[in-house]
């Protein structure tokens, strides 16, 4: 007997995408000066979806300039408890208006609309929620009896959470007193111009935050302006040694959330379902596009063989398609340069020996797909072990002893997150401890919570965010000696 | 009957615990304050460099591995010894840097304090900068600071003792190990310290010690691919060095950058937290799931 799954689509009437958008800086929509749009599309029909304004040099000027006039006559005067409720507005508003926002950024980034729904949007508000409270009680966070804000943040988000990815990076600013010129990612700025008109029903003062939309010519000049104290950036590693390096010598603080290669452990006592469900969320959610997934799958060998069999039965029961749908499971790829990458790397996964499976589903004909892909066979210097894919593809390693499984799990540049699966508790002690990852998820895998400091080792970048550790980098006395 | 003619020391480097002379076998003449003769230091190479960072890695799991209880009884052992070579330090600090014996006994005696200052965070700096984080579901979640791994220190160029002491202690406190550069005029005190920490109870390589050029040491270590933070606070008033340039050799491997004051900062005064050890430390969040 064979169950077939109803379509189960979301409305896509619940929200109203305007034709063409512009900047928004001073509160309120400006034409960019240069005159110059791009188009923003839908990733799983190709469909364009909106004409973006494209900030040019003008434009970070104007946009910087509108949030120091804001932190100097507005924001930095305005008391702490002011400054939270402002932010609890926001937090509230995005809980009211969560369907339309989970509608869009499913629509312009491709993921599902369950994830949108029940991950990046509600988690987005309990951010904001969470970091209000901080705002009138930062002479008790630790940092000193009298902390101060950087100014003027500027920040530099990615495509894969762009509403959630905005709202760590805002919601800590703002508490800590900071204004913010962000800059969202060139394929997916719709959820981040929505939150504009959402600023608009708060009626924060004008200036607080602007939003400057472009490519990385955009994010080059926000981050090397003058006016900027902090520059806040998420995205791939190679980008955030270029900005270190940009901004070295000019005083202005740094933080960096940068790629990652996580490994994700298997020891044979662990409850092997459990661990199947959670090394499918590893690296499948949001079609792994996730700079913490679990890319790199360490099974004790004695249960290899067995798991890697349940792993890809439950992979055929995956719904690949419609992002739109609420019974899908893994959407589309963010764009085609992306599923040119991962189709790049899971090639040379091929070429240089490690076995390729590929579960078996019907990929739509528009749109950017890639199919959820394992890799066995795969040794540790191959580009698959190394390099972040930043998709739907997992590379099985295999280890004998818990010091080998340290060993591989530490050889990398990346320490961003790693997971482990064993229903032994001093075992999952002691790896923790000795496994260079900020993040360390025991039996459990991606989880994430505004209280929960999160950021990288090594090349996974600097700082954290969420929790009182976050709000470190918006503070001045947070890092300065 | 002529005066006892005195038996002078020959400075050398400190790797792994050892003191070689510099491979490059180059010295250079360090002076008083006043201009008299010191003694020749060991003028260190980029290949001395890269030794040095080969000894603090090696190290630096051992260290960090220590219970923090022992960590602090180790370095509180280092401020036992120094205080017994406080007339020592006295005399080369007043030498190097030109001040009066009071003085140079004040900077001493307040470089030990500092020292022992630090000695006592190893076991309270996780209980105030780690967490639990009260997370909205069923599970546990613990943050820790934990060290970041190899430190490379520029070491103050004026204060050649306290200075040092006040950057030194701090990145050795959660367990990381260093490659210090000491001052490049006034390397004597460094020198007499890594005397100290071989008949202490530091392990081999936590504490290694270069004396020479900073231009020519500070950017091989800089871009090093091994190393996971540096402090440039050493860079001020160093000859022929930027520290904006070694900031961007240090982008290359995301090291973590304790950026210089625009002057050498007043060392007498007690730091105002426990900064310069958070300034080396990564924080760790642990998750686990509750359930019966």
């Amino acid at each position: 007997m064979s169950f077939e799954y109803a379509p189960a689509p979301e409305s896509r009437a619940v929200v109203d995408i305007a034709s063409s958008y512009g900047l928004f800086i001073d509160g309120t929509f400006v034409e960019p000066e240069g005159g110059k749009t791009f188009k923003t599309v839908n990733p799983a029909t190709e469909e364009v979806l909106a004409d973006v304004a494209e900030a040019g040099e003008p434009d970070v000027d104007r946009a910087v300039a509108a949030a120091r006039r804001a932190y100097d006559k507005v924001w930095s005067r305005m008391p702490g408890s002011e400054r939270a409720k402002y932010l609890y507005r926001i937090a509230r508003l995005l809980a009211e208006r969560s369907r339309e926002f989970a509608v869009l950024e499913t629509l312009d980034n491709g993921k599902p609309i369950r994830e949108s729904r029940d991950v990046d949007v509600p988690t987005a508000a309990a951010h904001f929620f969470y970091y209000a409270g901080w705002a009138d009680k930062l002479e008790h966070a630790g940092f000193g009896p009298n902390p101060r804000p950087h100014g003027v943040a500027a920040q530099v988000i990615p495509w894969n959470f762009p509403l959630l990815m905005l709202a760590w990076k805002i919601a800590p600013a703002l508490a800590a007193g900071n204004t913010v010129v962000l800059k969202p990612a060139e394929t997916t700025p719709l959820s981040a111009l929505l939150f504009a008109d959402l600023l608009r029903q708060a009626e924060l003062p004008p200036g607080v935050v602007n939003i400057v939309t472009g490519a990385r010519e955009t994010g080059s000049l926000l981050v090397n302006h003058p006016g900027v104290d902090k520059i806040a950036f998420t995205g791939s590693t190679p980008v955030g040694k270029r900005i270190a390096a940009e901004v070295a010598g000019s005083r202005k603080s740094l933080t960096l959330e940068l790629g990652g290669k996580a490994a994700n452990i298997v020891f044979d006592d662990a409850p092997i379902d459990q661990a199947v469900e959670g090394i499918v969320n590893g690296i499948y959610f949001n079609q792994g596009q996730v700079c913490c997934a679990g890319s790199r799958l360490l099974v004790q060998e004695s249960i290899a063989d067995e798991l890697v069999d349940r792993l890809k039965r439950r992979l055929s029961t995956l719904r690949v398609g419609d992002p739109m749908d609420k019974n899908t499971d893994v959407g589309a790829i963010n764009s085609a340069q992306q599923l040119e990458r991962i189709t790049m790397l899971s090639q040379a996964g091929e070429d240089e020996g490690a076995t390729r499976w590929t579960a078996a589903c019907e990929l739509p004909e528009k749109g950017y797909w890639f199919a959820p892909t394992v890799f066995t066979d795969v040794h540790p210097a191959h580009r698959i072990a190394r390099e972040e894919i930043f998709g739907p593809v997992l590379s099985v390693l295999t280890f004998r002893t818990p010091a080998e499984a340290v060993a591989k799990a530490n050889n990398t540049p990346y320490g961003l997150s790693a997971g482990i699966w064993t229903e032994k508790g001093s075992r999952i002690l002691a790896l923790a401890d000795q496994l260079r990852a900020g993040v360390v998820w025991a039996n459990t895998f991606n989880r994430f919570d505004p209280t929960s400091p999160f950021g990288g080792y090594k090349e996974s970048g600097y700082g954290r965010e969420g929790g009182r550790h976050g709000l470190a980098a918006y503070l001045a006395e947070g890092s300065a000696l | 009957m002529s005066a006892r003619l005195d038996v002078r020391k020959t400075y050398k480097l400190f790797i792994g615990g050892k003191f070689p002379r510099s491979e490059s076998g180059r010295t250079y003449e360090v002076s008083a304050d006043d201009g008299a003769f010191l003694a020749n230091a060991a003028l260190a190479s980029r290949k001395d460099a890269r030794e040095a960072v080969v000894a603090a890695r090696k190290a630096q799991p051992g260290w960090a591995g220590a219970t923090a209880y022992n960590r602090g009884q180790v370095l509180y052992r280092v401020a036992e010894l120094l205080e017994g070579r406080r007339s020592q330090f006295v005399e080369e600090v007043a030498a190097g840097e030109g001040i009066k014996t009071k003085a140079a006994e004040a900077a001493v005696d307040a470089a030990i304090d500092r020292w022992v200052w630090y000695a006592g965070w190893t076991d309270k700096v996780a209980q105030v900068a780690g967490s639990a984080n009260p997370v909205a579901g069923p599970y546990f979640n613990l943050s820790v600071p934990e060290p970041t791994g190899v430190v490379v220190v520029l070491a103050p160029q004026s204060s050649s003792l306290l200075g040092l002491v006040s950057v030194l202690a701090p990145v050795l406190v959660t367990g990381n190990t260093a490659v210090v550069v000491s001052s490049e005029k006034r390397p004597l005190p460094a020198i007499t310290l890594s005397e100290v920490l071989a008949t202490s109870d530091v392990p081999s390589g936590v504490v290694n010690i270069l004396t020479g050029r900073t231009a020519e040491l500070a950017p091989p270590l800089a871009s090093h691919m091994d190393v996971n933070a540096i402090d440039l606070t050493g860079t001020v008033g160093a000859e022929g060095v930027a520290w904006g340039e070694l900031e961007a050799e240090a982008a290359g491997s995301v090291k973590r950058v304790v950026r210089p004051r625009d002057s050498e900062p007043d060392w007498s005064q007690l730091p105002d937290g426990p900064r310069r050890i958070l300034a080396f430390t990564e924080t760790k969040t642990v998750w686990h799931p509750k359930g019966m």
